[in-house]
């Protein structure tokens, strides 16, 4: 059985396609407003593929997490904002890992008891998975206007991670290399830790074969108890990172991004966490080039690349097999 | 103590509104090979998956070694040691040979001591080992899928047509690697299509009949009556080999 290289080409592919019709300038600055976009979107999905791949769960509710970790990092921001106004590189640096550490411990706790209260009584009953987790978000996004009040409420980047570095004349945020930066460097620990430890490749076995791997003697509820709180905690600082992207958290941040996230799933091939790289990649590169060279159809365009994607590839791109 | 390492006493399994398993009633002998044949359809796959807690009895007692294990979960009946290989034969494809292995094991890990022995079982694997088990042949998943079963010593390996969609060739080798765990006092309930398996291998012999057991026996007895194979099989088992 010979590798399928088609898949891994899509994404140089569509970076250099866009080249020729958009200048160097402007192809550099979005792209790279892309790819941290990818990386944001990615952080999000992550957990989610592996959530579903597992258990076969759809969690609708996963954009509550995403929301709550934004809302974490505006609490836990407010009262270091002398960290995050401060001119030093280590001091803004560290109010941002904090800000992450705090997310992703809140955001996987959560998800712990939500797995344990919701989740766990509609394992393999799809309709219900889709009606309590959708009911699941509802009530979230309510509880976040009692926590956090209805307005939106502003974030503002560390002082350092503002302003624009100039490359060949683009001038590129530098949030972005950060937020890819952390994006690849959390796609890397993935990769490691489901490669190289024992928990990984129960996680990489189960999610083709659930079965064999509990006739091997495992518990795989409990596996899937820690990839749901290792999901939600990168849900969580998927959050943290879009909301100091955007510079404003709403309610409503985590609901609006669901749909991008399973667009991400779908492309990607459910299952698989190299996949939702590739596919969040796509759907950021795709948002950016078409939004400049077609503003009036942006909105769909992710739809219509997922579209193209499955008249392809009706698994997605990097389908895991099922045994 | 008992002979039998594991014994059902009236099974009834239910899938969804179908009632698959009827009363199963036979045992397994320590140390021995114990066939399970049957026509398609006659609940072979059913009773293996059972005996795995894949499927939930809805009645009666599977007794292993002494103890009622119809109620427990398939990950603690497989820690009292008893191996199970499925009729898709359950590799993933996606892990690599040594991975799959590798999950297989207890905290002991593949030391050069077991993958010695899995290898003179089975040597097509050792060149095999570092590449994707999807990238396998038939016979050498089968081999995975066995070799996975046995590369930690079980109590009790349960295995589900081995030989199905494989060449001649391959059999044999399966034949010979049975041979040499049978040498090794490992109890063994396999379901077998393939005459040549069967009596190669098999100590004795239940057969199912539309979810229920309907003969016992030694397979050496069976295998040397023309006329009860066609009475409990439909046909001769020297004919569909």
């Amino acid at each position: 059985m010979k590798r399928d290289w088609a898949p891994y080409a899509v994404l140089p592919v569509l970076v250099l396609i866009a080249l020729p019709a958009m200048g160097v300038t402007n192809w550099l600055v979005l792209t790279v407003a892309g790819l941290a976009m990818g990386a944001m979107l990615f952080l999000m999905a992550a957990g989610l593929t592996l959530i579903f791949g597992l258990m076969d769960v759809l969690n609708f509710a996963h954009g509550a997490f995403i929301t709550l970790g934004a809302y974490v990092a505006v609490s836990v921001v407010a009262p270091l904002a002398g960290w995050a106004m401060a001119d030093s590189w280590v001091m803004n640096l560290a109010v941002f890992a904090v800000a992450i550490v705090i997310a992703s411990i809140v955001s996987g706790a959560v998800g712990w008891g939500f797995e344990r209260v919701i989740v766990r009584g509609v394992y393999g009953a799809p309709l219900q998975q889709i009606l309590v987790t959708m009911g699941g978000l509802i009530v979230a996004q309510q509880l976040f206007i009692v926590l956090w009040g209805a307005d939106a409420i502003p974030l503002l980047k560390p002082t350092a991670f503002g302003g624009s570095i100039v490359v060949h004349g683009a001038a590129i945020e530098k949030y972005r290399l950060i937020a890819l930066a952390l994006g690849l460097a959390v796609f890397v620990a993935l990769h490691l830790l489901l490669s190289r430890t024992r928990v990984g490749l129960l996680v990489r076995a189960g999610v083709e074969n659930r079965e064999m791997v509990e006739a091997l003697g495992y518990r795989v509820r409990r596996l899937f108890v820690g990839v749901f709180v290792v999901g939600t905690a990168l849900a969580g600082i998927g959050g943290v990172t879009w909301a100091f992207y955007q510079e404003l958290v709403t309610a409503q941040l985590g609901g609006d991004m669901t749909i991008l996230v399973f667009i991400i799933l779908i492309i990607g091939g459910l299952g698989s966490v190299g996949g939702s790289l590739v596919g969040a990649m796509l759907v950021g590169l795709t948002t950016n080039y078409v939004g400049f060279l077609a503003p009036t159809v942006s909105l769909g365009s992710n739809i219509l690349l997922m579209v193209l994607i499955l008249l392809w590839r009706p698994r997605g791109l990097f389908p895991v097999a099922h045994g | 103590m008992s002979d039998e390492l594991l014994a059902l006493h009236g099974i009834e399994t239910r899938i969804g509104r179908y009632h698959i398993l009827h009363g199963v009633d036979f045992a397994a002998q320590r140390g021995r090979v114990t066939m399970l044949l049957g026509r398609n359809g006659a609940g072979k796959t059913t009773t293996l998956r059972t005996v795995m807690g894949l499927w939930r009895a809805s009645a009666g007692r599977i007794m292993f070694d002494g103890r009622d294990i119809a109620g427990l979960g398939t990950p603690d009946i497989a820690r009292l040691g008893i191996a199970y290989v499925p009729e898709t034969m359950g590799i993933f494809s996606q892990l690599t040979v040594r991975e799959n292995l590798l999950l297989a094991t207890g905290r002991e890990g593949l030391t050069d001591e077991r993958l010695d022995r899995l290898f003179s079982l089975f040597p097509a694997l050792k060149e095999r080992f570092a590449v994707p088990a999807g990238v396998l042949s038939g016979g050498q998943k089968q081999m995975l899928a066995i070799g996975r079963a046995v590369i930690e010593p079980r109590r009790l390996l349960v295995v589900d047509e081995p030989t199905k969609g494989l060449a001649p060739a391959v059999i044999q080798v399966l034949i010979d690697a049975f041979r040499r765990l049978k040498q090794s006092e490992t109890t063994i309930l396999l379901v077998e299509q393939n005459f040549h398996m069967a009596v190669s291998v098999g100590d004795d012999v239940a057969v199912m009949d539309d979810g229920r057991i309907v003969h016992t026996g030694s397979m050496a007895d069976l295998a040397a009556d023309d006329a009860l194979q066609h009475r409990l099989l439909g046909f001769s088992l020297a004919v569909h080999q």
